[in-house]
């Protein structure tokens, strides 16, 4: 590798982009891949799958052998709500291996008492994630119930294109934040990616039910990535 | 944000390669490309390594990492990358290995 690859390695990682150092290894020779880059020959396939499961490793292709060093971002929750169910979301994504923070300018709510260990903003969305944008390697809960908090949230992980968004309440309530996303200017398309109501359809009842199914459905969108095309998880 | 300026930056070898080779110094790096069994670093984890011998990083739980270093200050006089197995230290009494049993490749190069 020379440092100009290295620098455009680091450079990725960095703006957390994900992206492949492609090695030869028979000279040294490499280069980075960028996710969503067309690769042709037989290394497409593998290039595709270490994109998704994130495991570096060596593979055989093109009658060379080539080692695949996967630098993908760590996957990042962003909970707008500092609620019952984000109280039990959050020890449950940190055992699957997420990390976590929690934003809600309702400061009874987002307390240091209530959320021992976690990251937690008693602030605006829009002033936390003006600091800390989103990315395409952010999962998106907004589980306020208030407009006023969750909307400029949610457009913003639209627009940011987060792996997921999901939003808490009833049909009906989604219903009415479809116009008012549409009214921020949020295309029919994005509006399609929002799930709401948020989580597996497992019948959760609980905070703590409805965390499980808000986390597995973070998962099953993270891990199928590229799998339905970008954008459709 | 520039990677190499971040305070993680400060343990992340491949920021510090960068660095080091920018500021002159000589560098090869060492990645674990494949293991076997109980290995103590995942496959993509480096060492970065200058020809005097400094080293950051780990390929390992510090089983192998003095082998590693004198092989990677050859590869950047040579230039030539070099593939190095390490298995289990009992097998092979007089030279290092990893006392966890098992197995790991590394792909050591200079950076050019």
């Amino acid at each position: 590798m020379d440092l100009k690859t290295l620098r455009e390695l680091n450079e990725a990682r960095a703006a957390r982009r994900a992206a492949i150092l492609l090695t030869d290894l028979a000279d040294g020779s490499a280069r980075v891949i960028h996710e969503g880059e067309e690769v042709a020959g037989e290394l497409s396939s593998a290039i595709a799958k270490t994109f998704r499961s994130g495991v570096s490793g060596t593979v055989e292709a093109d009658g060379r052998s080539w080692f695949l060093n996967a630098h993908l971002p760590p996957p990042r929750i962003v909970v707008i709500g500092a609620v019952h169910i984000s109280q039990a979301l959050a020890p449950m994504a940190r055992l699957a291996g997420y990390d976590l923070e929690v934003i809600d300018p309702r400061t009874a709510f987002a307390t240091p008492e209530r959320f021992e260990g976690v990251t937690l903003f008693a602030d605006w969305p829009e002033t936390v994630l003006k600091e800390r944008p989103l990315d395409a390697y952010c999962a998106l809960a907004a589980v306020t119930h208030d407009p006023k908090i969750d909307d400029f949230a949610l457009k913003a992980a639209l627009d940011a294109g987060c792996f997921y968004v999901g939003a808490l309440g009833s049909r009906k309530t989604h219903a009415k934040r479809v116009e008012r996303l549409a009214a921020l200017g949020a295309s029919e398309a994005q509006i399609a990616r929002v799930k709401a109501p948020i989580g597996l359809d497992i019948g959760a009842a609980s905070p703590a039910e409805i965390a499980v199914a808000v986390l597995a459905q973070i998962i099953g969108a993270f891990r199928s990535r590229g799998l339905a095309g970008r954008g459709a998880a | 944000m520039d990677i190499a300026s971040t305070p993680e930056a400060n343990l992340d070898p491949l920021a510090i390669a960068e660095r080091w080779k920018a500021a002159g110094r000589d560098v090869a790096l060492a990645t674990v490309v494949e293991t076997w069994g109980s290995a103590p670093r995942p496959v993509g984890s480096h060492l970065v390594i200058d020809a005097d011998g400094n080293f950051h990083g780990s390929v390992s739980g510090g089983c192998v990492e003095g082998a590693v270093v004198a092989e990677a200050v050859d590869v950047i006089g040579s230039g030539s990358p070099r593939m190095l197995e390490f298995g289990v230290a009992d097998e092979t009494a007089w030279r290092v290995g990893l006392s966890c049993g098992g197995r790991i490749k590394v792909y050591v190069e200079r950076l050019a």
